[in-house]
């Protein structure tokens, strides 16, 4: 066991590591010269000179990625050029909304996701699976920031219960979660419809075995079989998915984001992609990255929690 | 008939129509998508303009069908170079075994920290948005997935008896993986190759959506719904075409693919939704 975990580890670090180094050789080596990138096409060769060496463009690029990575892992991810403060200042300032909606949208998805899935495999063959089914085959061909736009002709344009986007702030705790709502509803619809595929055919698979079978003649209430046997022996698969799907989450918020103008992390990339701030494209990409791989770091790991069977094969 | 043969009609009519309309575009279209008229703005759905006109004027239908070609042209290329190199990496993969294998599986396992939207980002930001860099990116999520697929298909061609005969018979590597072992995964590729190509619609549309894919005037179906998005309150209608035309492209090539796979290989359409 603690083998397994030092080699998860060591592997989780490496490829940190390793997307640190391919982001930092797209944003630096490919396009040739940033000062560029930032000044325009039309500045001076002086200016372009000046920011070099203030960027310390002109040193090599293996000491410029040891200075960028020594700082990054101190929290420091160099100055933001359009905005004049550093960097990790303007993550840490729209972080929160970012994780929040994450959070929200996580959570959403898995109840979603889960409550549908075990509606369909508990109405196998009839109606209720029949229509769940076709509603999750639409829900993935559906772009998210279709169905955000749809949401808000319907609810902030027609109806007018809810704000069409923007973000109040945190100072009016209800205005600031009514703004999620919308938001909050688009990551959800679209993410879940995978997760209750899955979890339906998990389930169904299990609900095949003896056990169910037997506790199903010792007279078990269909809930109580539903809750103790059949969802935690159907949890592999869908943890699984859960855990691929936030890559789909980490992106959804970007996009979404974007849809309703919240400022978030997803905003501010592409502010900065606009404003040519590479540093902090740079930072937020290795960021983003990094919370992908985390969380299927902590899903290997959760593995292990939830099926004894493989704490005993690894010990 | 079963679902899965539901799924394998309805995605290749879906594909079949797609694909008759967009070649129709390339030689004929209701009106010239370019074509400006400040006086036919806003038009509702007419005998002239059957979904009717944008706020320059331009024919929607006609902008619609011009788009298509746009999203099957990028969908075909990305996933075919992309899949062309991971396929190539993967049988690689295969053919070599030991320390190559192991090296390649874990640039792909990296390749899928990724996801394609993070990749136009570092493109758009290092080199300025354009399509090919969003086809690049899309390229790029294709390489670790179709590495992934074609070794472990290639993995399981490699123990049979006629791989074993021909390389009795002193066939190289190289030769027993194209004659042998590529016609035999070719089922698998194409199958995932069909799931990709809904995939990388959607990518295309979202990455054009926000402003990393077409640039205009080029037509795109998410370029023509990030427009239509300031203009809600006005022309809410104009929402709503391309969403649906993107769905149409997506849940065809998904239901086509998942129909291929169930006839392709029957053992795995056991239990799957």
């Amino acid at each position: 066991m603690q083998v397994f975990l030092l080699r998860r580890t060591l592997g989780f670090l490496a490829t940190i590591l390793a997307i640190s180094v391919i982001v930092f050789l797209v944003m630096n080596v490919l396009p040739g010269d940033p000062s560029v990138t930032i000044l325009g096409i039309d500045s001076t060769e002086d200016a372009r000179a000046a920011l070099r060496a203030q960027l310390g463009l002109d040193d090599p690029i293996w000491l410029r990625y040891l200075h960028w990575i020594w700082g990054a892992v101190r929290g420091d991810f160099g100055t933001s050029y359009f905005f004049r403060v550093p960097v990790s200042d303007l993550i840490l300032e729209r972080l929160p909304l970012t994780l929040s909606l994450a959070a929200f949208g996580t959570l959403a998805t898995v109840t979603l996701g889960i409550l549908l899935g075990v509606i369909a495999a508990a109405n196998h063959g009839r109606a209720g699976d029949w229509l769940i089914m076709l509603v999750s085959q639409l829900g993935i061909a559906v772009p998210a920031f279709w169905l955000s736009m749809l949401l808000v002709l319907l609810f902030a344009v027609k109806l007018r219960w809810l704000p069409p986007g923007g973000f109040p702030g945190w100072d009016d705790p209800v205005a600031a979660l009514r703004s999620l709502i919308l938001p909050t509803t688009a990551l959800a619809l679209v993410q879940s419809a995978v997760l209750a595929r899955v979890t339906r055919s998990s389930a169904l698979e299990v609900m095949r075995l003896d056990f169910v079978r037997t506790a199903r003649a010792s007279g078990m209430t269909r809930g109580r079989i539903l809750g103790r046997h059949i969802l935690p022996n159907a949890l592999v698969p869908i943890v699984t998915i859960v855990g691929m799907q936030v890559a789909g989450v980490v992106t959804g918020t970007i996009v979404i984001e974007n849809v309703f103008y919240l400022p978030g992390l997803g905003r501010l990339v592409f502010q900065s992609i606009a404003n040519r701030d590479l540093f902090t494209v740079q930072a937020l990409v290795v960021l983003f990255a990094a919370i992908v791989v985390t969380t299927n770091f902590l899903v290997d790991i959760a593995y292990v929690l939830i099926d004894p069977r493989l704490k005993g094969r690894l010990s | 008939m079963t679902t899965r043969a539901i799924n394998l009609r309805i995605g290749a009519f879906l594909v079949i129509v797609l694909s008759a309309v967009a070649l129709l575009s390339l030689v004929w279209t209701p009106y010239d998508h370019t074509m400006l008229s400040v006086t036919e703005k806003f038009r509702p759905t007419s005998a002239a303009h059957w979904l009717g006109t944008d706020q320059l004027g331009r024919d929607v239908l006609s902008l619609l069908m011009a788009a298509s070609v746009n999203s099957l042209a990028v969908a075909f290329i990305a996933v075919g170079v992309g899949g062309a190199i991971g396929t190539a990496l993967g049988l690689t993969a295969s053919a070599c075994g030991g320390w190559v294998e192991t090296a390649i599986m874990r640039l792909a396992d990296l390749g899928f920290a990724f996801p394609a939207l993070l990749f136009a980002i570092m493109l758009a930001a290092a080199f300025g948005p354009s399509l090919s860099n969003a086809i690049l990116a899309i390229a790029f999520i294709n390489v670790p997935i179709f590495a992934r697929v074609a070794r472990g298909a290639a993995n399981q061609i490699w123990t049979r008896d006629y791989v074993l005969a021909g390389r009795a018979a002193g066939a190289s590597q190289f030769s027993l993986t194209v004659e042998h072992v590529l016609p035999n995964i070719s089922a698998a590729l194409i199958v995932q190759a069909t799931i990709e190509f809904a995939v990388a619609i959607l990518a295309e549309a979202a990455l054009s959506y926000l402003g990393l894919g077409a640039q205009p005037p080029m037509p795109s179906w998410g370029r023509m719904l990030n427009e239509a998005q300031t203009l809600m309150y006005l022309a809410p209608q104009l929402a709503i075409y391309p969403g649906l035309c993107i769905i149409a492209a997506v849940l065809g090539f998904g239901l086509l693919g998942d129909g291929l796979r169930d006839v392709s290989d029957p053992r795995l359409a056991r239990g799957r939704a």
